[in-house]
């Protein structure tokens, strides 16, 4: 049995037992990831009826998401999985979606996008199969225009299901797939530069 | 609780990622995590990466926290974290593993403010606080003058800066000078035989007409205009820039305001107890005249331990074993981080007492 966290898109907590979402709580809202984290991890240990004690292991949306709250859930996740003494799994948050889409009945190529802000997408290409769902490409990150494989099926997500994150980490590992970023899927440098020469106060 | 509570706090509001464990006043153990050389090559504390280096350090800052404490989660009593005020990105790393961790181990959450927990600090391995005291907290990220007649129940804010932060003032001015980031202990090298009555440097808000509205707040912007100012025009003239006479004459500016005005505190409320916190309390040169001045004027004067003036975990911890013990009730899970936090809420979302 594991929890299932991730922040990549709106807030999204499940705890999962083998292919069954016990319980699960999302919100669309991107802007209060460290208001609501405690109280929906909290809500979800509740309606599963499970005590943390009783969890095997934390999986984690690493991404890819914009910088802030992307960081809420990978802290809770890694904080959550050293109080109950049991490993972190990362996992790539996009998986989640087409987890989804291939449960729906979806079969064939498929694109994957999410809101990066600053006018960019984060998108993954991937082969929904008969049997199995494989990423082809990504994640990656780019303007509108530049999107690649225009031809594909694109699916924009507003939401990452932690549920389908998890599901998507067990059959990941089930395959005998290695776990592959460990860090925070941000895409993207700091927005900062360094200073050129001081300007004079006097003219 | 007949035994002293047993806290772990956790503190990301700036660049310092802090984990402190105390059992009541006992200092059990205190790890800082600094992201200070990765902002040395942007000369200032930059949130992004700041927020990125609480992330990778907090864990392993956790569990080096519990190796020196020698204790398990199981024997916490409770966990305290930084809810504000400081840069919101870092914060919200904090505020997320605290809120995980509090849930993952079945312990009460004490979401407390990082201002009044500098004063926090220094109620560890020390003699209880005795109240009211003026309290000086002074940093990269604030400078703030306080009355405090109860740590976990009345805290006033008498003024702060409307500027820049006496920090980032050393930091700017280093830089006028050609000196490396972080400019405190630059200042303080290059000031040693200095002339500090070499240049008389403006003092902000200092002036009559300034004591009526902001007889305790500061501003540092004009100072370092002044500083880059007068380096300018020397070098205009062809002239060798004096940086120790210049460094030490800059330093006495800024310390001249900030004790003169936390001593007129002490003097107009008559009371005759200072307490000193925040990174720039580690500057040799503000202890020695700070002593210099209690000593004048008759004021007892407490400054905690270096380790616990700069941000570190440990005074948010010492704050929320003080609420535990004055049996405030956790806070509730669904608190922000608050950039602004004003210092009279020393604790955040208190639960209300069950009917
Ligand atoms: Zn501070």
């Amino acid at each position: 049995m594991l929890l299932a966290i991730d922040t990549s898109a709106g807030t999204s907590v499940a705890v999962v037992e083998g292919d069954l979402v016990l319980a699960e709580r999302s919100t669309e809202d991107t802007m209060r990831h460290a208001e609501v984290i405690g109280e929906m991890i909290a809500a979800v240990l509740d309606e599963a009826g499970v005590d943390p004690s009783r969890l095997d292991e934390v999986v984690a949306g690493m991404g890819p998401g914009p910088f802030t709250g992307l960081r809420v859930g990978i802290a809770a996740a890694r904080a959550f999985a050293l109080g109950i003494g049991r490993p972190l799994t990362p996992a790539v948050s996009h998986d989640a979606v087409a987890l989804d889409e291939w449960s729906a009945g979806t079969r064939g190529p498929l694109l994957v996008v999410t809101d990066a802000r600053r006018r960019e997408l984060y998108w993954s290409s991937y082969d929904l199969g008969s049997d199995a769902v494989s990423r082809t490409d990504g994640p990656g990150l780019c303007r509108p225009d530049e999107l690649p494989y225009p031809d594909v099926e694109r699916i924009d997500a507003t939401q990452v299901s932690a549920g389908a994150l998890g599901r998507a980490a067990l059959i990941r590992r089930a395959a005998g797939l290695p776990v592959e970023y460990t860090e925070p899927l941000y895409l993207r440098s700091p927005d900062v530069t360094v200073p050129g020469a001081r300007k004079r106060v006097t003219r | 609780m007949t035994r002293e509570p047993v806290v772990l706090g956790i503190e990301t509001s700036c660049d310092e990622t802090g984990i402190g464990i105390v059992r009541g006043r006992t200092l059990l153990a205190n790890v800082i995590s600094s992201s200070m050389d990765e902002h040395a090559r942007y000369g200032g504390v930059v949130p992004e990466v700041a927020a990125r280096a609480h992330l990778e350090a907090i864990n392993p800052a956790l569990e080096a926290a519990f190796a020196e404490a020698g204790i398990g989660f199981a024997e916490l009593d409770a966990i305290a974290v930084t809810s504000g005020p400081g840069l919101s990105g870092a914060l919200m790393v904090g505020v997320g593993a605290a809120k995980a961790l509090a849930v993952a181990t079945g312990k009460p959450l004490y979401a407390v403010n990082h201002l009044v927990g500098h004063v926090g600090a220094d109620v560890l391995d020390a003699e209880p606080l005795e109240y009211p005291t003026v309290a000086l907290l002074v940093s990269g990220g604030h400078t703030s003058l306080l009355v405090v007649r109860d740590l976990v129940g009345d805290v006033e804010l008498l003024g702060e800066t409307i500027d820049d932060a006496a920090g980032e003032a050393f930091d700017k001015v280093a830089r006028i000078l050609g000196l490396p980031y972080p400019g405190g202990p630059q200042i303080d090298r290059a000031a040693v035989g200095g002339d500090p009555t070499a240049i008389r440097f403006p003092r902000g808000l200092m002036l009559p007409k300034d004591l009526e509205r902001h007889r305790y707040d500061f501003s540092f912007s004009g100072l370092k205009t002044a500083v880059a100012r007068w380096v300018e025009k020397a070098q205009d003239a062809g002239e060798e820039v004096p940086v120790a006479d210049v460094a030490a004459s800059f330093r006495e500016a800024v310390v001249d305001v900030l004790l003169t005005k936390a001593f007129r505190a002490c003097a107009d409320l008559g009371i005759p107890r200072l307490l000193l916190g925040g990174g720039v309390v580690a500057n040799a040169r503000v202890r020695e005249a700070a002593a210099e001045r209690a000593a004048a004027q008759g004021v007892q004067l407490r400054i905690p331990p270096l380790a616990l003036c700069t941000d570190n975990g440990a005074m948010i911890a010492a704050l929320g074993a003080q609420l535990v013990a004055a049996g405030h009730r956790p806070s509730g899970l669904g608190f922000g981080a608050d950039s602004t936090l004003p210092v009279t809420e020393i604790q955040v979302d208190e639960l209300a007492a069950p009917a």
